[in-house]
């Protein structure tokens, strides 16, 4: 394999794939990058066994070839090149390093043989459909926050992607709940994927997904089967592994009676929930929410470090309630909204609560659960 | 040098073998007696002492506490011991060693009682009392000499003889200027004793000691200091930290620190748990998953009780399994949320537990939480708990009716053996 690509187009594909890579791993070919150079074109290949990321770029080839290196190495290596440079790989079989110059710079990188780095057999993904990079992102970056990272509960540990049935149309779902707080966001169905079974990405590839959407546009090619799904877009394909299991039935544990409505300024809340709970104690994170005629007390007692308060003007009609939160949970929710309102429907100090997006610029799409705390 | 009658804390002439007061042999002596403050009170043969106050008969016969068969001696009286008998020591040989021996199930709750009440007794003298267990403390005396109108010395010679005349039981106590030194102490002169050790001499005593007078440092430590050529305290006090750091680690400067009679550590009262455990020997091997589970539960149980109690919960669960070999295996998990409910510590054990291939045969099991966080942390409810918390509901219905009938009133199915 011998072959001269631009240093900058390297190292941003380089980036993509390399982040999949495990810093610590026991089987060494995991912890390298596979270099397939054919034609005109260089692709590179990382994988974790769970997912894998391939990435074409264009290459001058003078002999194509195969080989793989330390991904994380090669990608420090080519991060410091100076800009603009060159940078000409030369590996042959034999020699068992890959030969790396750019300018004054050379380096020889230790190499395992092609043919010992797993390729991820996708097998045949009957389901395919195309959803624009936006919407994309948005799916994930208003649920991923609640996945949970309990190992024991492993189907949580993702986001759930499904089709679903809505009133007046049919939508796109993805839902995500660590059992405290529970987040659902909806697309309208995108053509081709009625028939997609509901399947949960794990976390680690929703991760990888986000940091890939980062410069994508247009639209990105799903394709889905009962175990893997592929994200295609541009010169990047992402394979993942789903979880195995059966995502809990959600619907149940939203509820729809709730009935006291409290309307409050949504960065207002923000700011004195983060406030109060300055003073709530490490583990337990626990503010009170005081509801009164048109007044919200927000609470912190904390035995080893004092009190705090903090009222807040608001629009509550209902009958007085006290509720805890855990304070973290109630700011990641603030946190997603777009509109200048947060809306919550309350029932008991016991009961989940529904967080939704109101005011100038709501994004009626989200939906949040919210466990209360005992306080 | 001062000195003083450990009977009637008559002061005592340099020299003299008996008190001029009231004719006892124990005197004691010490140059620096006046200035040294920090304690450790040892109780005696802890639990045999107050078997033996409970029943007379026994006084002069051989008492082991300990449980069962196969379990292993948590104390040996002072007859017992001149057979050879040792705590911790399995009950099968001890009783090799002295088949005449009383053997007695302890009865923990009696134990924490009588210490309880040594314990109210120490906390009187000074604030700074700190429990190791039921049998022993660290006391820090320093500045209320004024307070009690006497020095240190004097004020615990009087609480070993006070608690002897009211509690029953005898107390060992060590005198130093720091703890490690005052825990060397207590051990010297066994049992009623009193030892003193001062600055001037510390070094030279823990001199010719062996590394093994260092807490903690045991059969495993041990092996690895000799190995290095370390088996006196004198070797450690002669190597230079470097050397220390290379050999040992770096536990080596602190251990060659204790060696030289130095420890800065301080007396203090209720340094917080870590973590709550309880275990089990059985009585026969037992390798059944299914033999295991009753026996799990229970100790599950043990251990919530104890976090209740306490008011916190843990969120690493942690099994331990003990095989045929004294092989001592754990495993460990960390939830989310952290838990005191022994339904919820049982989930967890119980799915370390049959993560273990089944048929290996054990002789012990426990089970402990860590990773503590204050109870109102603890078990918070959860969206997705399908009964809604009526497992949880359950377990604090039951937890009153135990607290209000006794233990026995209630017990799960689980609790018992499969038949």
């Amino acid at each position: 394999m011998r072959l001269t690509v631009e240093r900058g187009a390297f190292l941003k594909s380089l980036n993509h794939v390399q982040s999949v890579v495990e810093r610590r791993n026991t089987i060494p070919i995991l912890s390298n990058v596979l270099i397939d150079a054919q034609k005109d074109r260089l692709s590179l290949m990382a994988t974790d066994l769970d997912i894998e990321i391939v990435e074409s770029l264009e290459a001058e080839i003078s002999r194509p070839g195969a080989t793989t290196v330390s991904a994380h190495r090669l990608y420090d290596v080519v991060r410091k090149l100076p800009e603009g440079s060159q940078a000409q790989l030369d590996a042959n079989g034999a020699e068992g390093h890959l030969r790396l110059n750019a300018g004054r710079s050379k380096f020889q990188l230790t190499c395992l043989p092609r043919e010992d780095f797993p390729a991820m057999t996708a097998g045949n993904l009957p389901h395919h459909f195309g959803i624009d990079a936006a919407d994309l992102r948005r799916l994930i970056d208003k649920t991923r926050f609640a996945i949970s990272t309990e190992e024991t509960r492993y189907y949580l540990n993702g986001v759930y992607l499904h089709a679903f049935k809505g009133k007046d149309q049919a939508l796109l779902r993805a839902v995500a709940t660590d059992g405290h707080r529970l987040a659902r966001f909806e697309i309208p169905l995108p053509e081709g994927a009625a028939e997609m079974p509901g399947v949960i990405v794990p976390r680690k590839a929703v991760q990888e997904l986000r940091k890939l959407l980062d410069d994508a546009t247009g639209p990105i090619e799903v394709a889905v089967s009962d175990t893997k799904i592929r994200f295609a877009f541009g010169s990047v394909i992402l394979t993942s592994k789903l979880i195995d299991g059966t995502f809990p039935d959600y619907q149940r544990v939203i509820p729809s009676g709730n009935d006291k409505i409290l309307d409050v300024n949504a960065s207002d809340l923000a700011e004195a929930v983060d406030r109060v709970a300055t003073i709530s104690a490490e583990k337990t994170r626990a503010v009170k929410l005081n509801l009164e005629r048109d007044r919200l007390t927000l609470s912190v007692v904390n035995p080893e470090a004092g009190s705090a308060n903090e009222e807040l003007p608001v629009d509550y009609g209902a009958e007085p309630l006290e509720i805890g939160f855990n304070a973290r949970y109630l700011l990641d929710i603030l946190q997603q909204l777009d509109g200048s309102e947060a809306k919550f429907l309350l029932a008991d100090a016991g009961s989940p609560t529904v967080v939704r997006d109101a005011g100038e610029g709501a994004d009626l799409s989200t939906l949040y659960v919210l466990m209360p705390m005992r306080v | 040098m001062s000195g003083f009658c450990r009977d009637c804390l008559a002061p005592a002439s340099p020299g003299a073998r008996r008190c001029a007061a009231c004719g006892s042999p124990r005197l004691l002596f010490h140059e620096e007696m006046d200035a040294l403050a920090i304690a450790h009170l040892d109780c005696d043969a802890f639990y045999a002492s107050v078997e033996k106050r409970d029943d007379p008969a026994l006084a002069h016969r051989p008492v082991i506490i300990g449980g069962g068969r196969r379990g292993v001696v948590s104390t040996a009286c002072y007859v017992a011991r001149t057979y050879g008998v040792r705590s911790a020591m399995p009950m099968f040989k001890a009783l090799k060693a002295c088949p005449d021996a009383v053997v007695i199930k302890p009865n923990m709750a009696k134990y924490r009682d009588v210490s309880r009440a040594i314990r109210t007794r120490m906390q009187a003298l000074t604030p700074l009392v700190e429990t190791l267990s039921l049998d022993e403390a660290f006391l820090d005396l320093s500045g209320t000499d004024r307070l009690h109108g006497q020095c240190p010395a004097r004020v615990l010679a009087r609480l070993a003889k006070e608690i002897e005349r009211d509690i029953g039981i005898t107390v060992s106590i060590g005198l130093s200027y720091n703890k490690f030194l005052a825990k060397v102490a207590s051990d010297l002169r066994k049992p009623r004793g009193f030892a003193v050790i001062g600055r001037k001499e510390a070094r030279d005593f823990l001199r010719e000691r062996p590394i093994s007078t260092i807490f903690g440092v045991g059969k495993v430590t041990g092996g690895k200091l000799s190995a290095r050529g370390y088996q006196t305290l004198g070797q450690l006090q002669d190597a230079d930290d470097k050397t220390l750091l290379r050999d040992l680690g770096p536990s080596g400067p602190h251990m060659a620190a204790l060696a030289r009679g130095q420890d800065a550590r301080r007396v203090t009262p209720h340094a917080p748990a870590k973590s709550v455990s309880a275990e089990t020997t059985f009585e026969y091997d037992l390798a059944k998953h299914a033999e295991l589970e009753p026996v799990l539960w229970r100790l599950c149980e043990r251990v919530s009780a104890r976090a209740k109690l306490a008011g916190i919960g843990g969120q690493i669960v942690t099994l331990k399994l003990k095989d045929r070999q004294f092989h001592t295996e754990t495993r460990r998990h960390t939830s989310e949320r952290p838990t005191q409910l022994a339904g919820e510590i049982f989930k967890v054990a119980h799915a370390l537990l049959v993560s273990r291939a089944e048929g290996m045969p054990y002789r012990l099991i426990g089970v402990g939480i860590s990773g503590l966080s204050p109870a109102d942390a603890c078990d918070q409810p959860d969206l997705l708990d399908k009964d809604e918390g009526r497992a949880a509901r359950a377990e604090r219905a039951i937890d009153k009716l135990r607290e209000r009938f006794g233990d026995a009133i209630i017990a799960k199915g689980r609790s018992f053996k499969q038949t």
